[in-house]
């Protein structure tokens, strides 16, 4: 079997699996899984800069918000239907990842993890400010009417969990696609080597710009899709905390593959959730297992099987 | 398993004031240890424990245990174990204990929302309850609804009431800060001044009663002539007094978070002897002692508490159930706590916790509530509710349950700063507070 | 209040923060700049310099009932000197081991910075406690006026500062001095210096460059340390208050360019003014925007800081 079938299968395994969990697991995990594949997608989003391309981005939850607050304020003060609204989202997103990538990408390293974290804090400082219209960081409901896609009822946890799913799927398969075109073996070259990929004629700059367009818009339809599957907006989903987390499940999971995302987000939220039941100090139990996890597994889980053997990994 | 196993040993305190949060740390981190292993943890992992022959009714307890909420969150714990104390020793509701199963929110909406989840699918509640913070309520509301649990939510934002969330969310056991700032108007306005300069924190709470209290003191005849935000993560406040008009009557503030301390100091820095009259909500010394070095200017300054801090001597003013409110909570006459005179609580909130679970066993009784098949015939029952009068299950006064709204209403106090101490000066009626129905959620469906 | 009197007042309580700010920062500078990894809990060894501080200083009040004064004094030495064992440990057990690869350490440091605040929060609570300046007078500040056609001095209402806070600017300036002169007319110093510009380098002339990381990580987390001790007798102590330091002793850093702990005291001084000066102008948080915005701007058209030299790194 080559690798490129091997990677497929690995791919379709998954998302049967995904398909198989709905009917196995009971309702607890299945509303959680819901919710870590809505954020997988955001993982997955930033996994493309930062995995692929490597660069390390401190403010994609401005992205993430885009996503949110393009399509919240649409349905609540424009009264816009749900697929509308996900246009408008999706739009809004690709435009603030145009716009700030292009700004952002004149700069390198540590300038470029500030210029993005100081944007995503101008976004958040917005949503505050605008608070007439966002509520700020109390947030707002999202109606359950209009949380509706082709008649469905999202609200509903079969259609929730396999709304999410589509959507994981869909960003998998794609960014599977991506990574392994042309385009995407130019954005690990970038990461190798930015010069020598210069040298070789490759455009770096409109190539960064794209990669970061691309993540922007994935982790929009993350946002989006977060407020439209559970219903609230607020001003916490564009803070920085926001910007960490997908760094976390990415490098935790491994960077620059096309698993990694989602098994770091599963494997945060459980560790979470675990610890929380065995006592109040969980987020130390938790600060532990991440600094245990950095010791020993560096390249994040499925990094390391893939350095261990399985060399196919995707 | 072992979540439960520390609220048990809590209850049976001997003191009778509740444990404090860290020792309840170290006991979990025991409890949790030893049931690892065994067959506690699978029985966790798949739903639900073998039931008692009382079968308790478990209410999930949503409590802000880390994050910027968890001053709050202490003393919302140990007034809940010292409330579920008292109706377990009184026989519990219907004849069932009441067992409290707690869950930290992290004061964060995402977090919140898979707590809700947690108490239906994992831990069996026939409940939520407890939250104060606006954002985590409105974050998690909506998940209430769809898994349709009764969330009885603590937190004095007007979002119960304003509509905007839904049929199984309820505040009856506190007021919400549109009926508070509503009610200071008159007083302000009669004693104060009528020229009111603002300082607020500019996030959602603070815009709620920038714009409220703008509204009502226009009703009286006076009118606020600056308003001045200020961020809540701010730590240094002296560059915001300079905007405070020359001829302000009355300076009006309300703060929140770790740095209310350094506010009212720096405040007091600026204007050194020369202040004009200033009014605040509590909520900017919540948790910290009026007798703190650098607070002696608040002298002859006025406060709104939700419930007197210190405990009322003058005959007009003594609450004839507050002594063994407190008692029952662990709080001295100082309101401080009685085992650290440093600790002090946040007298002016946790109340809610006591009031709302006593209305939540007289909706159960009232219901004939047997499970969560009856749930939609408790949230009809508090409905029905109105009237409740003061006793020592509503010990911070009489309220007034709107049904429609599911909004609670009842007395504000405004106190004076004498000698160190809060004097209650005025306690508004609670006509003072009412404001037209904004919402009727009893002609939703369930 | 007048324009004039605000703006000098806005300054003043501008010169404070970025006195503070400067001293974290350059802690963050050193640790960077030498050990170039990005350290996400140094915003928590701050906050453990003020939870010590508190500690010390009611310990002290308590057992043995010694003034304000001295409980200050003792934390001001206490305070960084445990804040610096507590890092140079972390350093020893987790970074070193990682070899201080970038990724790594970012994530570890995100795990140190759960454990610090967790541990922090379950010992220290989550109240925000106050420590007790070792003095403190108010002090009405004078500002010149035009009356009757010639100038006299009036004390315009509320412009004044208190000695603590004047004595804050100065203790910071005392230790960013010795700093500097630590840093150029000492071998040690000139041992950092040599580590930061090439470590292999450096290596290769027997110098032992674990021993010099483990020691400038501890010198980056006292110096955080004790510019959390200067602040909270002004602030309170909290378990959440590392994470605006952490913010802005980053943008310090970077603005003030890389390599450069120079550089970095002239940005925290900018970058401090900057904020109270424009809160006179705008409403705060749209203050904030502005002032987050001219960052990134600056930044991005000056990627190498204020002071940093141009160079690929």
């Amino acid at each position: 079997m080559t690798a490129w079938m091997k990677a497929w299968l690995l791919h379709l395994g998954v998302l049967a699996l995904l398909v198989l969990a709905w009917f196995a697991l009971p309702a607890y995990h299945t509303g959680n899984l819901a919710r870590i594949l809505v954020l997988a997608v955001y993982a997955q989003g930033f996994n493309l800069v930062f995995g692929y391309t490597g660069l390390l981005s401190l403010g994609h939850a401005l992205f993430f918000a885009a996503g949110l607050y393009g399509l919240g304020l649409s349905i609540q003060h424009f009264g816009l239907p749900a697929l509308p609204a996900i246009g408008v989202a999706l739009g809004f997103a690709a435009l603030v990842a145009a716009v700030t990538g292009y700004l952002a990408l004149r700069t390198k390293g540590v300038a470029f993890m500030i210029v993005t974290l100081m944007f995503a804090q101008t976004g958040y400082l917005v949503v505050l400010y605008a608070g007439t219209w966002t509520r700020g960081d109390e947030g707002f409901v999202i109606a359950r009417a209009a949380r509706s896609l082709f008649g469905l009822d999202l609200a509903d946890d079969r259609i929730r969990y396999f709304a999410a799913l589509t959507l994981f799927a869909i960003v998998f398969l794609s960014l599977a696609a991506v990574v392994s075109s042309g385009f995407g073996r130019a954005l690990v070259a970038i990461r190798e080597n930015e010069e020598r990929a210069r040298l070789l004629g490759y455009d770096v700059q409109r190539i960064k710009w794209l990669a970061v367009i691309v993540s922007g818009v994935v982790s929009g339809a993350a946002g989006a899709a977060y407020a439209l599957l559970f219903g609230y907006a607020g001003a916490t989903f564009a803070s920085v905390q926001y910007s960490i987390l997908p760094l976390l499940w990415v490098l935790l999971g491994g960077p620059g593959t096309t698993i990694g995302p989602l098994i770091g987000t599963v494997f945060m939220f459980y560790l979470v959730d675990f610890a929380s039941e065995i006592t109040d100090a969980y987020l130390l139990l938790v600060g532990v297992a991440l600094i245990l996890l950095t010791l020993f597994l560096p390249r994040g889980i499925a990094g390391e099987l893939r350095r261990r053997g399985l060399t196919w990994l995707p | 398993m072992s979540r439960r196993l520390r609220s048990s040993l809590a209850r049976t305190s001997t003191t009778g004031a509740p444990e404090p949060g860290r020792r309840r740390t170290l006991k979990a981190l025991a409890a949790g240890v030893g049931t690892l292993g065994g067959a506690g943890t699978l029985a966790g992992l798949s739903g639900h424990v073998q039931a008692q022959s009382a079968e308790p009714i478990r209410i999930g307890f949503q409590v802000h245990r880390t994050g910027i909420g968890a001053a709050y969150g202490r003393w919302y714990d140990r007034t809940t174990t010292a409330a579920v104390a008292r109706i377990n020793a009184a026989g519990g509701i219907n004849g069932r204990p009441v067992e409290i199963v707690a869950e930290d929110d992290g004061t964060d909406p995402k977090r919140g929302a898979e707590v809700i989840e947690k108490f239906e699918q994992r831990h069996g509640c026939d409940i939520a309850f407890g939250t104060l913070f606006s954002h985590v309520v409105i974050g998690s509301a909506p998940r209430a609804g769809e898994l349709k649990i009764p969330y009885f939510v603590v937190s004095e934002g007007h979002h119960v009431a304003s509509g905007m969330l839904n049929r199984y969310t309820l505040q009856p056991g506190i007021t919400d800060v549109r009926s508070q700032v509503q009610a200071m108007a008159p007083y302000v306005s009669e004693n104060l001044g009528k020229k009111v300069t603002m300082l607020y924190a500019d996030f959602a709470f603070g815009h709620d009663h920038r714009d409220y209290f703008s509204e009502a003191i226009a009703g009286q005849g006076g009118e606020v002539i600056a308003k001045i935000p200020i961020p809540p993560t701010e730590t240094s406040f002296t560059k915001y007094f300079p905007k405070i008009p020359r001829d302000t009557e009355v300076i009006y503030h309300v703060m929140v978070g770790p740095s209310v301390l350094t506010f009212v100091k720096e405040m007091g820095e600026f204007f050194g002897p020369s202040a004009p009259p200033i009014f605040g909500f509590i909520d900017s010394l919540e948790a910290v002692d009026i007798a703190s070095p650098g607070l002696e200017f608040l002298e002859d300054t006025y406060f709104w508490e939700g419930y007197p801090r210190y405990a009322q001597t003058g005959p007009d003013n003594v609450n004839a159930f507050d002594a063994d409110y407190r008692e029952a909570v662990g709080v001295d006459e100082n309101g401080a706590s009685v085992s650290d005179a440093r600790d002090v609580s946040t007298y002016a909130h946790m109340f809610g916790c006591w009031e709302t679970l006593n209305v939540i066993k007289a909706g159960m009784e009232s219901a004939d509530y047997r499970g969560p098949q009856d749930r939609s015939k408790l949230i009809e029952a508090v409905e029905a509710m109105s009237d409740m009068p003061h006793s020592l299950d509503h010990p911070q006064g009489a309220k007034r349950f709107n049904g429609k709204t599911h909004q609670t209403f009842g007395h504000q106090h405004i106190s004076k700063v004498a000698g160190g101490r809060l004097d209650l000066v005025h306690t508004t009626s609670i006509e003072d507070t009412l404001y037209p129905d904004e919402v009727d959620y009893t002609t939703r469906s369930f | 209040m007048e324009f004039g009197p605000h703006l000098v007042l806005a300054l003043l309580e501008g010169s404070i923060t970025a006195a503070v700010l400067a001293l974290t920062a350059a802690g963050l500078a050193l640790v960077f700049g030498i050990l170039r990894v990005v350290n996400v809990a140094h915003g928590e060894f701050f906050m453990l310099g003020a939870v010590l501080a508190w500690f010390v200083s009611t310990t002290l009040a308590d057992a043995f009932g010694a003034s304000a004064a001295i409980g200050f004094v003792a934390a001001l030495v206490l305070a960084p000197l445990v804040t610096a064992a507590v890092a140079m440990a972390a350093d020893r057990v987790v970074l070193r081991r990682i070899g201080y690869d970038p990724e790594r350490t970012i994530v570890a440091t995100i795990g140190l910075l759960y454990v610090l605040q967790q541990a922090t929060l379950m010992s220290f609570g989550p109240d925000a406690r106050p420590v007790e300046p070792p003095f403190n007078t108010r002090i009405a500040l004078p500002w010149p006026e035009r009356v009757d056609g010639s100038w006299a001095m009036s004390w315009p209402w509320g412009f004044g500062t208190t000695s603590y806070k004047l004595f804050v600017i100065g203790a910071a300036v005392v230790v960013l001095v010795g700093l500097w002169l630590l840093l150029r007319h000492t071998t040690l110093g000139l041992i950092m210096r040599a580590t930061e510009q090439d470590r292999d380098m450096a290596r290769a002339f027997g110098i032992p460059v674990t021993r010099v990381y483990a020691l400038v990580f501890g010198l980056g987390a006292a110096l955080a340390a004790l510019g959390a001790v200067l602040v909270v007798p002004i602030q309170q102590a909290h378990y959440l208050m590392g994470g605006d330091p952490l913010l802005l002793s980053f943008i310090v850093v970077i603005i003030g360019g890389l390599g450069s702990v120079g550089g970095t005291v002239v940005a925290a001084v900018l970058i401090g003014l900057t904020d109270g000066v424009v809160s006179v102008f705008f409403s705060a948080t749209l203050a904030k925007i502005i002032a987050t915005l001219l960052v990134a701007m600056v930044l991005v058209f000056r990627p190498q800081g204020l002071f940093g030299k141009n160079t690929a790194r």
